[in-house]
């Protein structure tokens, strides 16, 4: 029966990670100081406790972490394993994309791997050049592999038991910095979706906003702001990124005739590029030119006060929907 | 000061340099001044103390995120660490690098590293450099016991040993893995054990005895300077700290730490050099001048301005 109630960011998660494990027998969670410790952001507490063998501690060993899952889940297994930060998942990548994203197509579908990563990424106030990156649109650009990354604690649980039911290898990416966030209303043991889907987080007319992630709160700002100097935004928060809710985009688009989209991750080869190339390819008449706000192609400094000149702020993003709407184009870099 | 006191005086000082340099970061971090992730390695200080000793201004050191103990004994100076630390203008790396990535090549001192087991690939480069380029350099990599399980660390001792490549690996072992106990993550606790797989000679010694350090590194050093290849040093030792400011430790038996301050390097060496005659007078002076140049280099980080973002996006390419 559907409940609600109310939780952080991490503590959703964690709910999920539960009911996960209650409904697939299967299913398995490890990774990294997850078990005993409960997770160095506290967000598999108490799981060990009630699953026991089920969750374990794993060696500092990313590759044999998720190798290891591509090899349970190819055995009928349902491993949902913890990367403690997305930069990390760097040092196993081989099994994630060689490895994982391959085993169903090149089985001819004799073959699965459903296996589920968690991770979280996005820059907090000091944090490292090794442990500030935005990575999803590497693995986006991979065939077979699903993404997405929620914002809020109800897409935190909802997102992550649609990631574990899928029979894909499917990446969660999570926010640090919202883990121990607000409280909010969360509705658990509700129905599962399937993967996909976006969220139209506030509907305008003059601008559609695309953002996902670490910036999806901080876009949401910069649209009100937006909306008391009388510009309307049209904020879509494209929680998939595989699959692509292109639909969604296009229909706002189509309405609004104006597209920011904005990520954390740096601009080359960002998601947001691929957003832009999908609506100009559909023809979609626009009365400005598109724009994409990210972090400019850096690597992140440490000092606080240096990445905060470089980050998407509130401030930038508003900046830069002005500027669409005044038919100035924004360039990023 | 008297001119017959022994080495090891010199010993006390340095490890209570980085002593106070991380009792003082972690006062900081504290009091909010210091923003982001900062590993300290207070009870650790003989390990790069004694390591350093025996370095020669061209070998090359490699170290973790927990790596300014490593810094400072390489000689790097006080106040650009603490600019670091700080974001200030005239940090070390100029705010860009922060605790985890302190480097001064200047120093032979190439960088701390945030991805577990990441530097010893690295170092065995700089061995194999030093193959070319003649300067006699030897590489010394750190890493954690947690380390040793990544699959970086193991490509890296098998190329170091299949070249004979001059590298000393040198095994921090804290017992801890961030917040997991090492003796649950391996089938065999005896990490110095996985040497003779690779064909290198490995040893356990007592990490936290800063002579005892020193002379198992001379022997690696050596060796690896007369062209012999790779060695493993495991040295035992204990974190007395969290494994990041604010880690209250939930996972570690009462009393461990309490335990182990018993046998923490600084004291312990002041207890021998007293047993050898050395007054307690002397020893305290030496701990109190390296707590005091602490203190005057970060009033001289603090005094410099901030780094300025104008030039956030220099230094990314050539
Ligand atoms: C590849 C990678 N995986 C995980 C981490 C997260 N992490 C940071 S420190 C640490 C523990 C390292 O333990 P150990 O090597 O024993 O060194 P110690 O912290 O004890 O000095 C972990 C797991 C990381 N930084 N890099």
């Amino acid at each position: 029966m559907p409940e609600t109630v109310k939780l952080r960011f991490g503590e959703a998660v964690n709910a999920a990670l539960r009911r996960a494990m209650e409904t697939w027998p299967e299913a398995l969670l490890y990774g990294e100081d997850v078990a005993k410790p409960g997770g160095v952001f506290g967000v598999t507490r108490r799981l060990r406790n009630d699953f026991g063998e089920r969750v374990f501690d794993t060696p500092i060993s990313e590759s044999a972490i998720i190798g290891s899952a591509v090899g349970a889940a190819m055995m009928g297994r349902r491993p949902i394993v913890e990367i403690m930060w997305i930069d990390f998942t760097l040092v196993g990548i081989d099994q994630v994309i060689n490895q994982a994203a391959n085993v169903r197509y090149v089985s001819n579908g004799a073959l699965s791997a459903p296996l589920t990563i968690r991770t979280q990424q996005g820059a907090t106030p000091g944090s490292c050049a090794q442990h500030s990156q935005s990575l999803e649109a590497l693995f986006a650009h991979v065939p077979g592999l699903r993404v997405c990354l929620p914002s809020t604690p109800q897409d935190a649980y909802d997102l992550l038991l649609s990631a574990v039911a899928c029979d894909d290898p499917t990446l969660v990416i999570e926010a640090r910095g919202l883990y121990a966030g607000e409280r909010e209303e969360v509705v658990i043991g509700g129905p599962i979706a399937p993967v996909g889907g976006s969220r139209h987080r506030q509907h305008g007319s003059d601008l559609t906003m695309v953002t996902w992630g670490a910036t999806a709160r901080t876009a949401a700002q910069a649209a009100q702001a937006l909306a008391a100097e009388g510009i309307s935004t049209d904020l879509i928060e494209t929680v998939w990124l595989n699959p692509f809710d292109t639909d969604a985009v296009l229909s706002s688009v189509e309405r609004t005739g104006r597209l920011l989209v904005v990520h954390e991750a740096n601009v080359t080869g960002g998601f947001g590029a691929e957003v832009i190339a999908r609506v100009a390819e559909s023809g979609v008449a626009l009365r400005a030119a598109p724009g994409r706000l990210g972090l400019p192609d850096l690597r992140v400094p440490a000092a606080p006060h240096l990445s905060a000149a470089v980050l998407p702020t509130a401030d930038r993003i508003t900046d830069a929907a002005r500027r669409i709407v005044a038919g100035t184009p924004v360039f990023c870099r | 000061m008297t001119s017959h006191q022994p080495a090891e005086i010199g010993d006390l000082a340095a490890m209570q340099r980085i002593r106070s340099f991380e009792e003082k970061t972690r006062e900081l971090s504290l009091a909010r001044q210091i923003i982001g992730s900062v590993h300290l390695s207070i009870g650790q200080e003989a390990i790069p103390v004694g390591a350093c000793a025996v370095l020669q201004p061209q070998d090359a050191v490699f170290a973790t995120y927990r790596g300014h103990g490593w810094a400072l004994a390489r000689g790097v100076p006080l106040a650009p660490s603490f600019a670091e630390l700080l974001g200030r203008s005239t940090g070390l790396n100029g705010g860009r690098g922060g605790s985890p990535y302190f480097s001064a090549p200047q120093y032979g001192f190439f960088g701390e590293n945030s991805i577990v087991g990441a530097g010893a690939p690295i170092a065995v480069g700089a061995a194999l450099a030093a193959r070319y380029d003649g300067s006699g350099r030897v590489a010394v990599v750190s890493f954690g016991d947690g380390a040793t399980n990544q699959g970086a660390m193991h490509e890296a001792m098998n190329f170091a040993a299949a070249f004979s490549l001059p590298v000393v690996f040198v095994c921090e072992n804290n017992t801890y893995s961030e917040l997991t106990p090492i003796a649950e993550m391996v089938g065999e606790p005896e990490l110095w054990r996985r040497a003779a797989g690779y064909g290198m000679p490995g040893s356990r010694i007592d990490g936290n005895s800063v002579t005892t350090v020193r002379d198992a590194m001379a022997a690696a050093v050596d060796r690896a300077r007369a062209g012999e290849g790779p060695s493993f040093i495991e040295a035992m030792t204990e974190r007395l700290v969290g494994h990041y400011i604010g880690d209250v430790e939930h996972y570690r038996p009462a009393g461990e730490v309490a335990s182990a301050w018993q046998r923490e390097p600084i004291g312990r060496l002041e207890r021998e050099l007293v047993a050898q005659g050395v007054t307690e007078a002397v020893c305290r002076a030496a701990v109190q001048q390296a707590a005091d140049e602490v203190e005057r280099a970060v009033a001289e980080a603090l005094a410099a301005p901030l780094a300025s973002a104008e030039d956030v996006k220099e230094h990314l390419y050539a």
